[in-house]
């Protein structure tokens, strides 16, 4: 039973990774590109490692699948905030420029 | 089919998935027409080997790839700001400076 529950939770991340790989090849700008990644790809990983801390229920290994999960749930926004300004501010700069030309 | 075999298709099924999404990753890396883009799929891949670690943990049961997993988190964090960094000044510089 246990087994059946580790191998959802691998399916599971592994259909989230794959899904969030073909939102970054597949999406027609940075900004959608970037909701891809994020959003999908955290989740995927999550659930693969929530997997593995089932499959070796210690304490110590499920504190730090916790403190993972939580870093790249901090993590995953504030850099995607980061490359979202850099993409938004070119991106306004050129359409001014062919605007006023 | 036993529950272990189960696990066993499971752990091939999703390990093919998840290098999948790192080769499709880096199609995007190769192809992306600006910076921003290749930098938004070296993240993606970053995440995707996090995802590696975690199916080769539950394959040989070996604790010490869970380090690798989160070490790998913060390096990825660090690689994706210092490369955002870069490109807004880069831009900037390239823009001229009235922003």
């Amino acid at each position: 039973m246990i087994n059946v529950i580790i191998g959802i939770f691998l399916l599971l991340g592994g259909f989230f990774a794959l899904v969030a790989a073909i939102g970054v090849l597949r999406l027609p700008d940075v900004l959608t590109r970037m909701h891809a990644s994020t959003k999908a790809g955290v989740l995927g990983s999550s659930l693969i490692l929530i997997g593995g801390a089932i499959y070796l229920a210690e304490t110590e290994i499920t504190a730090r699948v916790i403190a993972t999960i939580i870093f790249l749930m901090l993590t995953a926004p504030i850099g995607a905030h980061m490359i979202g300004r850099a993409s938004v501010r070119d991106l306004k700069y050129k359409h001014n420029k062919i605007r006023n030309d | 089919m036993t529950s272990a075999a189960f696990l066993d298709l499971a752990i091939y099924a999703s390990f093919v998935m998840v290098m999948l999404s790192l080769a499709i990753a880096f199609i995007r890396l190769a192809k992306g027409p600006t910076l921003a883009d290749r930098v938004v799929a070296l993240d993606m891949m970053t995440v995707s080997i996090i995802a590696v670690c975690g199916v080769v943990l539950v394959g040989t049961g070996e604790p010490a790839l869970l380090d690798v997993a989160l070490v790998l988190a913060l390096v990825g964090f660090l690689a994706t700001v210092a490369l955002a960094r870069f490109a807004e000044r880069r831009d900037a510089r390239e823009n001229g400076e009235h922003q």
